[in-house]
């Protein structure tokens, strides 16, 4: 066996292990749909007096920016939180004596987390989508790319938290630091075509606001949502490099 | 024990590694022959794990030259971590893998890996395999902790501080283990502070103080070399001047050095006086013993609780460096 597979292996089954946080990664995005649209009020009335977007429903325009929630979610706080307690423990001093590369970790927790983000979304749109008849993607081939490189960019932005962060707690802190601001930008308080007109402009370029705005695109518009792809892109081929720089196995 | 022309199969010269201008080790130089045991010792922050990371390519060194395997560890690392297994100090697993699970996964980084199971079986955790790290006890982690060390078939292990916070009869079982892998053909380094477990397993010692090597010999030559072999303690039954018992003593042949060591624990007592609770540890030739415990007795000091003893590698570390090794070995402690 690979060293690669085996080490997949190995801590796909601790992620399983894992129960808290395995539940979490796996079930808050259906949670999150599932309990605006039924405990909000008006969020499954529809939209009248905005353009373009009538006949929807608040809690369709909160599905793409649910999904990047979950992005964030996973990329952001158990992903990073692994690496943290792995050098506080000292479980990467151990890795290093060995003929393991670092990268060969980092690809096999990157595989997981991929791995558990893509059926906790599949599980947050089917449940939608029964639940409440979530409006279906106008471009679906745009929001998977949109997707894809939100995951991408972002797991990038985990992997640079992953080099460096020395503790569990110290992850989490740094995690939590990124994670709110950036749910701001990805307009989970203003979904969509709700979010201020510059806000929104400068979200394009930013992480996670990027991918909000890309996904909401595919959903709901007719365009190729360039510019925030593009972002993601970039980030994603920035942030990779840095995390590889500033690995530290302790 | 390997004969003294084993070939060498690991070199340091004149190394130097500082962190953030602060040397850890200045100027150490040491050979590794194949088939020994051999103890890197020294007081903590002496330098010891500093260097076996430099010998093993886990740290850049500054300056000086090490070969190891014919290989030089900061260039080749990779391929020098498929030939050297390593337990450092401060290294856990992840809490839910279980012992099973690390063996066969450790054994997958490496080209010609052991039989895991066999290997645990060896180390006494055959019935652990399902066991999770967390679940292990301290005896059983550190073993599992030499068998990933060795699972990758080494032709050296490098041990750091194996016994720390183990209990004596634990100790004595990672012994006898260590002398087993000896014995099975794997050239061992073995860092410790504990003087008592160099002076049992080691065949030749290499002795590290602030950053350098103090001295390098097999532990009896190490005790022999050092002036004395005698040590005497004893505790006086009144508090006396400094003074007083310098000057008792002054005259007694072949004494060539007096302590005295203050209790670990209680109150700060200062040096000019020698209270019941200091110990005297007096050091010399052989015969100075009765002349010694006659002066005292002359001078009107009376000696108490008085123990001779033979040098011991502890003793030899204290005179070569000035400092003790350590406060005291767990087998010490049970003693």
């Amino acid at each position: 066996m690979t060293a690669l597979r085996a080490l997949t292996l190995a801590e796909g089954r601790l992620y399983l292990r894992d129960a808290g946080t395995a539940f979490f990664a796996l079930a808050f995005p259906t949670v999150l749909l599932v309990l605006m649209a039924f405990a909000l009020p008006g969020m499954r009335d529809p939209i009248e007096d905005l353009p373009g977007f009538a006949g929807l429903r608040p809690i369709d325009l909160y599905a793409p920016v649910a999904v990047a929630m979950a992005i964030a979610t996973t990329s952001l706080t158990t992903f990073p939180a692994v690496f943290g307690t792995y050098r506080e423990k000292g479980v990467l001093r151990r890795l290093s004596t060995t003929p393991l590369p670092a990268s060969r970790l980092l690809v096999a927790q990157v595989s997981i987390n991929i791995a558990a983000l893509v059926v906790a979304v599949a599980a947050a749109l089917t449940a939608a989508s029964f639940a409440f008849e979530v409006a279906a993607p106008s471009q679906p081939g745009v929001v998977l790319v949109a997707f894809l490189l939100g995951a991408a960019h972002m797991t990038a932005l985990g992997c640079v938290l992953a080099a460096v962060v020395p503790t569990a707690s110290s992850a989490n802190g740094l995690g939590m630091l990124l994670y709110f601001p950036m749910l701001f930008l990805a307009g989970v308080w203003t979904p969509g075509p709700l979010m201020p007109a510059g806000l929104s402009e400068v979200a394009a370029y930013l992480p996670l606001g990027a991918a909000a705005q890309a996904m909401s695109e595919g959903w709901f518009g007719d365009g190729l949502p360039i510019t925030p792809m593009l972002a993601m892109v970039g980030w994603t081929v920035l942030l990779i490099p840095v995390a590889a720089r500033l690995f530290r196995w302790r | 024990m390997p004969s003294p022309a084993a070939p060498v199969i690991a070199q340091v010269e004149h190394l130097a590694k500082s962190y953030g201008g602060v040397p850890a080790v200045t100027d150490v130089s040491l050979e590794l022959r194949r088939g020994e045991i051999l103890g890197v010792l020294g007081p903590n922050g002496a330098g010891k794990t500093t260097t076996v990371e430099c010998l093993t390519g886990l740290r850049a060194r500054d300056a000086g030259r090490v070969e190891v395997l014919g290989l030089d560890p900061a260039r080749d690392g990779a391929a020098l971590r498929q030939r050297v297994g390593c337990q450092l100090q401060e290294s856990e697993l992840p809490a839910k893998l279980r012992a099973g699970e690390a063996l066969d996964l450790y054994g997958s980084f490496y080209d010609h890996p052991a039989d895991g199971r066999e290997l645990a079986a060896r180390l006494g955790l055959g019935g652990h395999l399902n066991t999770p790290y967390a679940g292990l006890s301290g005896g059983q982690k550190q073993r599992l902790s030499i068998a990933l060390a060795l699972v990758g078939n080494p032709e050296v292990a490098v041990l750091d501080e194996l016994t720390t916070g183990l209990d004596p009869q634990a100790r004595r079982d990672t012994w006898d283990l260590i002398e087993q892998v000896r014995d099975d053909g794997v050239t061992i380094v073995l860092v410790t502070h504990f003087m008592d477990e160099a002076e049992r397993l080691c065949d030749r010692v290499v002795l590290i103080d602030q950053g350098e090597v103090v001295a390098t010999d097999t532990p009896a030559g190490l005790v022999a070399s050092v002036q004395g072999g005698q040590v005497l303690r004893l505790r006086l039954t009144t508090t006396t001047p400094r003074r007083a018992l310098d000057e008792a003593l002054q005259a007694v042949d072949g004494l060539t050095e007096l302590r005295v060591v203050p209790p670990q624990l209680g109150p700060e007592t200062s040096p000019t006086v020698v209270t019941p609770e200091d110990d005297v540890v007096l050091r010399g030739e052989r015969g100075m013993v009765g002349p010694a415990l006659l002066a005292l007795a002359r001078a009107g000091l009376e000696p108490v609780d008085v123990a001779a003893e033979r040098m011991t590698l502890e003793d030899a570390f204290v005179t070569l460096t000035g400092r003790a090794a350590s406060a005291t070995s767990p087998s010490h402690q049970e003693a």
